[in-house]
């Protein structure tokens, strides 16, 4: 049985589809993500799942419980990082975890345990007792991840947790995410329109205007673009171009300053393929696959970056009961 | 239904918060003590020339009345505060009904209102009123009714405010007027015929006039003006319905 399942979601706001008719399911375990520009429908659609907000039709089931019947259910199965930081920062780490605990009814002796081995794997253990007011954007958000994951959730809810912060910081943020995961086993449903991150996704569901476009592992998404594209350098460009197409029936072209270019499927099959099939001399080989910005300009025919800033995809106010 | 952790570590929040505030904690020292030792002074030459300042005892159980609405209302403003800066979200989302955060926000508004009003009561000796053990459990009462009262009128408030901005507006269209005309700074006698009647309908006269009961002397020139059945029984059915509200408000959200 999927962890979450949803069916024909629709919501809108005052005659403006946000999200129309959504439909899709995640299995335990899975990480899922939704990548797609601001305004898209993204957070609009977590809102829903987390009982923020309620649809204007179609269903929502996650860990069992409905959305709209079994709120109370559905709040204690799940775990959320928001996109804007939600912790209080009058209050120190510590305090803001314990807070949660008890917010989640944990036993005391329990919350101990767990509030001091999740500081210590988010890497926050020696700032326990300081005030989050003084933390900066990355340890925020690793404090809020451990702090949605605190009551062991079924499902983790990301949306944008890395919206706002630099590279490397993001990078950082992602690496605790994976380790995370590996060792709790949650399952992730995350949103981002950073291509990159979604990368990390087993299945991505790629949504613009509402709606879900195609929904595949990035590898298929990516295999279902024209394909990986290998350079090769070789000691007789003329002679391999031969070899390559009567031996091994691949068309290469010649590309400008020297070297051969080729298109295939799938490039980690066909390289060894070259090595053994071919008797000119191999100087170097590159391969390059196409980007998960590929596969979004492809199916939308935009690039993600062109229709940023535009949207208002954030529900803030008004929440549902 | 009822998370009695949720509302512990709700209450539990608000009293971290207070004390780590030190502005807002100078501020409620300093506000009662003002009114009550500069402009009870300055005003008691005025309303009795040459006597030994009864306007100043007068004034402890108005004072003790404003600084318990001016604490209930900014303790529920954490509330529009929350939302302002998302931390609202993360109580919304958790497994708790509605209700226990209602709950929680009532409980440490109240109590933390009860705990301004009672120390106020320190300084009653430097009045010349002597407040006894039966008085100040009496007192305590007293305060708790109104303070809770006066907590669950914010939370009314507070759930239909959606910025900031709309606190200036609350503070000077509703608190400085409740507080104006609650009989507090001046009998409600003295007062011309439609601010009376605008003193008779605000809640907090009868509240102040509670406090007057107990703390003033008997046969006061300036004293109680109603009688203290009518004080409880009109903030007791304050109290009710404001909670009504609150719970109604928060639930529609």
């Amino acid at each position: 049985m999927p962890i979450i399942e949803v069916r024909d979601l629709v919501k809108s706001y005052n005659g403006l589809e946000a999200v129309r008719g959504v439909s899709f399911e995640i299995e335990e375990g899975e990480t899922f993500g939704f990548l797609g520009p601001n305004g898209a429908g993204k957070t609009t659609t977590i809102s829903i799942l987390c009982t923020l907000l309620s649809p204007s039709s179609g269903t929502a089931v996650v860990n069992g419980y409905d959305c709209m019947k079994d709120p109370k259910g559905v709040r204690s199965s799940i775990g959320l990082v928001f996109q804007e930081v939600t912790l209080d920062n009058e209050l120190t780490a510590y305090e803001n975890l314990k807070f949660h605990c008890y917010l989640y009814n944990m036993q005391r002796s329990v919350a101990e345990k767990r509030i001091d081995e999740m500081l210590e794997v988010v890497g926050l253990g020696p700032r326990r007792n300081d005030f989050v007011k003084g933390f900066s954007g990355g340890m925020k958000r690793r404090l809020e991840i451990a702090r949605g994951l605190l009551h062991r959730p079924k499902v983790l809810f990301l949306d944008e947790p890395t919206l706002g912060l630099d590279p490397q910081t993001r990078s950082h943020v992602w690496h605790f995410i994976e380790e995370l995961k590996k060792r709790e086993g949650s399952t992730v449903f995350m949103t981002t329109h950073y291509m990159d991150e979604a990368e990390i996704c087993d299945r991505i569901a790629i949504i613009d205007r509402g709606r879900i476009i195609d929904c595949r592992s990035p590898e298929e998404l990516k295999s279902s673009l024209r394909g990986d594209t290998v350079y090769l350098e070789t000691d007789d460009d003329q002679a391999a171009l031969r070899e390559l197409s009567e031996k091994l029936g691949l068309e290469a072209r010649r590309i400008e300053g020297g070297g051969l270019a080729l298109i295939v499927e799938s490039g980690e099959k066909v390289i060894p393929r070259i090595f053994s099939g071919l008797s000119t001399g191999v100087r170097s080989v590159n391969l390059k696959r196409p980007s998960l910005d590929d596969v979004f300009l492809h199916l939308t025919g935009r690039e993600i970056r062109e229709v940023e800033g535009g949207g208002t995809d954030r529900p803030v106010r008004g929440f549902r009961r | 239904m009822i998370s009695f952790r949720a509302v512990y570590v709700i209450v539990l929040r608000e009293f971290k918060r207070f004390f780590r505030q030190r502005g807002r904690l100078l501020t409620t020292i300093a506000r009662p003590l003002l009114w009550l030792f500069i402009v009870g002074s300055g005003l008691t030459k005025i309303v009795e020339p040459g006597s030994k300042g009864s306007y100043m005892q007068f004034l402890l159980p108005g004072v003790v009345g404003m600084t318990i609405l001016f604490s209930s209302i900014f303790s529920t403003i954490s509330v529009v505060w929350d939302r302002e800066f998302g931390f609202l979200r993360e109580m919304l989302v958790a497994p708790v009904s509605r209700v226990t955060i209602v709950i929680g926000k009532l409980l440490s508004g109240t109590s933390l209102s009860i705990f301004q009003g009672m120390a106020l009561l320190v300084v009653a000796p430097l009045v010349g009123l002597s407040v006894g053990a039966v008085k100040l459990v009496v007192m305590f009462f007293l305060i708790a009714l109104v303070s809770f009262s006066l907590t669950a009128f914010g939370l009314f408030i507070a759930a239909r405010l959606t910025s900031l901005e709309g606190f200036n507006v609350i503070m000077n269209f509703i608190v400085l007027p409740m507080f104006f005309l609650s009989g507090a700074l001046y009998p409600v006698e003295a007062l011309p015929g439609p601010l009376r009647w605008l003193t008779y309908i605000n809640p907090l006269s009868y509240g102040v006039d509670s406090f007057k009961h107990v703390l003033l002397p008997e046969g006061a020139r300036l004293g109680a003006e109603f009688s203290m059945t009518l004080d409880v029984a009109v903030v007791c059915a304050f109290a009710v319905v404001m909670t009504l509200l609150s719970a109604w408000a928060f639930a529609r959200r």
